[in-house]
């Protein structure tokens, strides 16, 4: 560390017009500022997508509930599904890539400044399309408004002839944008991790959280490309007399169900592996020891996005796959267990024997290794493709994805907000706030998700807006919605904090966590040239190295 | 040794299997109406039979890790937490150990390829099951939004409600289906008789199962197909050999001609109904909607969406969105005394 004597000037908050301030934040590449519009706008559709799932869930409350017609349920959950991954998963993990790596390998901006801006507001605007489409989607049809076709937009339901109108236009374009901002920002993201390590920081020495998202970054250009594919053809098809995926003209609906899968379930492991690399950062600091098994760590992400890469059809074994080829998808999709497992445990063997703080960041990491840990068995089951028929498409399936998603994702999410807003911002978020909503959406959430396995198993279909009385599902979705209005309680406690801490909020300092990677070595928020002079760096631990004289990182490395 | 993990696993199969059961009935008495509850842990057919066996497997293995790292963790969160006199003071610095992370590769290899091996068999035994000469063949064919039923070696078409006969061990007499689509993506599932198999067009599918037991079983499309996939409701009457052969019978017989219903018959000719529909052994050979030969032998209509009543044939004809809004059935806006016509002349479709 050479930069230990240098003092980093305060940021000159300067006042200026509002107009002037909104000029610099939509024509900055400032990846610091970027991050920020990500994670802005991706909490904006946060908010939306969260309206369209209680929309849904007081709808299924009780059975033959008409607060909405088939076709505004079936657009709602489509908008839900579609919103949630593209406009707000993927853009708030991206917002903290770009503002973490960046800082965590002591470099002074991203490789590709104006391509990350592009990337971001290519995103925004795909959003900005599919938002825009509840009022231009019916065409001249006439057909209603907003996509109804899910979020997989299977064949041949996307054809023309079952989607008139201009509403699947929509959702087709503002994927296809948003696709191609993700594709640029995955470059940007290895670029920069290629080419401006800081001195010193050997790929050995980067911190997790900067390897796991390079590899993130590289499957994301595997995964987004034949999805960006899959949407151009279905645009030919729709407009151009194509028929790769029109049935009624020969065209084969399995192919476009392999094109979305070979895409979505690498997209899955896009989402979780930023997860992952949250918790290598927090779950180290707060158990005040290094992370358990760096390289087998390194080492077994590098095997999950392997392997993830041919686990596809393991949605698709209802479709009429051959014995063999469902033997295959069990046993690629059982075998990605293996690396997840090791993380697990290297996870727990971080903290064994550790001073574990119970800080809400902390909480929050736990939540997400006792629920990912539960979305990983019941994952297991639906790898067994034969429990699958039977699982499969049902609510079961729905609580086991929203177990990784929201149980796995969305805390970890919560747990990197608490943990880095300080950086962002300057200021900590408040602790108590931070108990009530960790609570309250802990107790939302298992209500919700954990009751919801049960209708799938008593045989309850996905996507269905209503359903007879005799059933008796009635009172296992009430649950389920009163759960859901928990969590919506838990959001808006957080959004207060959000902003009551914005204004309030205790200075955080350099260094609220005593931490170890660089960006606490700089300001908070750091200055736009992020480091003084730049960094160099000995360990994977430069500020225990600094902090440690007579014990360095560095002397076992 | 294979028995005693065997009897273990019919213990806990049926601990679960009870579970299940209390937690439908539980929430079944607190609804109001009579209950026809499904649960895939409660089978009658030996597609759905090996499923639950193989799942039970599968929920004991991953049972047992769940117990195992949950312990682990809880453990280290409980005795690892930071106390008020070590402030300030940094834990032992560990930064891995080869042993332990090889130890917690190597057993999950271990755990997977069990878990593989028991499933392969599964695979191997539902999926490619031969067809023996006894089966019964059934077409069945998704249109949006409800099932059409084609016996091509009994020459019957009927809709929505299946017939099929038990299956005695003995004298096996499963039924084959080959599953088809006229419109999008469909799939067929009963839970308590198989896992659901997709029907999707141009990619003909194919499932069997072998009812153990008589008595209607319930299910429906599983795969979102459009507006009202929610109401293409499936019923599954397992009938005995004898009820079962009394059927094929009459489904056999062309339509009944009561001339007492002739006005009815001409309003249905006359109309655009019977672009859509059949009723054999009269003019009308539509195959867009369902076949209505026999409807009067059917509880229900619309794909199971509402009872099949004097009441609810008249709404549906008049105004089918009252009962599935979304259904591609017009409503016929025909003038009270055709209306009435027209649904005696159902009434005469036995």
């Amino acid at each position: 560390m050479s930069s230990n004597a240098i003092t980093v000037p305060a940021v000159q908050i300067q006042d200026r017009p509002w107009v002037d301030k909104l000029h610099q934040w939509v024509t900055t590449t400032d990846h610091k500022r970027l991050g920020i519009l990500y994670i802005a706008s991706a909490l904006l559709f946060l908010v939306l997508g969260g309206v369209e799932a209680l929309i849904i869930r007081v709808q299924l409350m009780h059975a033959h509930n008409d607060l909405v017609s088939p076709q505004v349920f079936n657009r709602m959950f489509t908008m839900h599904g579609t919103t949630m991954i593209f406009f707000v998963a993927m853009p708030i993990l991206f917002g903290f890539a770009n503002y973490l790596v960046p800082l965590m390998i002591g470099a002074r901006d991203m490789a590709f400044p104006r391509l990350n801006a592009f990337s971001f507001w290519l995103s925004f605007f795909g959003a900005l399309l599919l938002y825009f489409s509840f009022l231009g989607g019916s065409g001249l049809y006439g057909a209603g408004n907003a996509p109804d076709i899910g979020w997989w937009a299977y064949a041949p339901l996307a054809a023309r002839a079952f989607s008139p109108g201009h509403s699947s236009d929509y959702w087709t374009l503002a994927v296809l944008a948003s696709g191609f901002g993700s594709i640029g920002t995955a470059i940007n993201i290895i670029a920069t991790i290629v080419s401006l390590r800081c001195p010193g920081m050997t790929l050995g020495r980067m911190p997790l959280l900067a390897w796991l998202n390079l590899v993130m970054a590289g499957m994301v250009l595997l995964a987004i490309s034949p999805l960006s594919a899959a949407q151009i053809m279905l645009l030919v098809d729709r407009y151009l007399g194509g028929h790769f995926f029109d049935t009624q003209a020969g065209g084969s609906a399995v192919l476009w169900m392999h094109f979305f899968w070979i895409f979505g379930h690498p997209e899955v492991y896009v989402l979780i592996i930023p997860c992952f690399a949250f918790m290598s950062e927090i779950i180290p600091v707060f158990s005040r020891k290094p992370i358990f098994g760096y390289p087998v760590m390194v080492g077994a992400t590098v095997a999950i996005a392997f392997v993830s890469m041919s686990v596809w059809a393991h949605h698709m074994f209802t479709v009429g796959m051959s014995s063999y080829a469902n033997s295959f998808f069990t046993i690629t999709t059982m075998a990605v267990g293996v690396p997840t497992g090791i993380k697990i445990f290297n996870w727990i063997g971080t903290m064994w024997g550790g001073r574990i703080q119970l800080k809400t960041p902390m909480l929050f990491s736990i939540g997400f290794l006792f629920q990912f840990l539960i979305a990983g068995l019941t994952g297991i089951m639906l790898a067994s493709s034969p429990f699958d028929w039977q699982l499969s498409l049902s609510y079961f399936v729905v609580a086991h994805f929203h177990y990784v998603i929201v149980g796995g994702i969305l805390f970890a999410l919560f747990g990197a907000f608490y943990y880095w807003y300080p950086k962002m911002t300057g200021r900590m978020l408040s602790e108590s706030l931070g108990k009530w909503h960790f609570w309250l959406f802990f107790i939302g959430f298992h209500l919700t998700f954990d009751v919801m396995h049960i209708p799938g198993i008593l045989g309850m279909p996905r996507r269905i807006y209503t359903y007879e009385p005799s059933r008796g599902w009635d009172t296992l979705n009430l649950i389920i919605t009163i759960g859901a209005f928990i969590q919506a309680i838990a959001i808006l406690v957080f959004v207060a904090n959000l902003v009551i801490s914005y204004f309030k909020g205790a200075t955080a300092g350099n260094d609220p966590w005593d931490a170890w990677t660089l960006e606490w070595s700089t300001s908070s928020p750091p200055p736009a040239y992020n480091f003084a002079s730049i960094p160099v760096v000995a360990s994977r631990r430069p500020l225990w190295d600094l902090k440690h004289p007579e014990d360095p990182d560095s002397r076992y490395e | 040794m294979r028995r005693m993990t065997s009897s273990t696993l019919r213990i806990v199969s049926q601990v679960i299997f009870l579970l299940w059961a209390a937690t439908a009935v539980w929430a079944g008495e607190l609804g109001n109406s009579p209950l026809h509850t499904t649960n895939i842990f409660a089978p009658s057919s030996t597609p759905a039979k090996s499923i639950v066996e193989l799942s039970v497997f599968v929920l004991v293995i991953t049972g047992v890790i769940f117990v195992v790292v949950f312990a682990l963790l809880a453990y280290s969160v409980v005795k690892f937490r930071a106390r008020a006199g070590d402030a300030g003071r940094e834990p032992a610095q560990v930064y891995g150990s080869t042993q332990i992370e090889l130890a917690w590769t190597i057993i999950p290899i271990l755990i997977v390829v069990v878990l593989f091996l028991a499933t392969a068999r599964v695979i191997h035994t539902i999926q490619d099951a031969p067809q023996p000469p006894t089966a019964i063949e059934v077409t069945a064919v998704g249109h949006q939004y409800w099932w059409e039923f084609r016996y091509p070696n009994l020459g019957i078409v009927t809709a929505n409600e299946l017939h099929i006969p038990v299956s005695d061990p003995a004298h096996p007499t499963p039924t084959f289906f080959k599953l088809l689509s006229a419109d999008t993506d469909h799939s067929f599932w009963v839970p308590e008789l198989a896992g659901k198999t997709d029907l999707i067009p141009n990619h003909p599918n194919r499932m069997w199962v072998d009812p153990h037991k008589t008595g209607v079983f319930l299910g429906q499309c599983a795969q979102y197909c459009g507006a009202q996939h929610a109401k293409m409701l499936l019923r599954v009457s397992v009938d005995s050999a004898k009820d079962f052969e009394a059927w094929v019978q009459s489904q056999q017989q062309p339509a009944i001609q009561d001339e007492r219903a002739a006005v009815g018959r001409r309003v249905f000719e006359g109309n655009a109904c019977m672009n859509c529909h059949t009723v054999a052994g009269t003019p009308a050979n539509g195959r867009f909607g369902p076949d209505l030969t026999h409807l009067m032998s059917r509880g229900t209509i619309a794909a199971g969406a509402a009872e099949n009543t004097h009441n609810n044939l008249r709404l549906w004809i008049q105004d089918p969105s009252a009962i599935k809004p979304g259904s591609l059935m017009p409503a016929m806006k025909l003038n009270d005394a055709d209306l009435d016509a027209v649904v005696s002349y159902m009434e005469t479709l036995r």
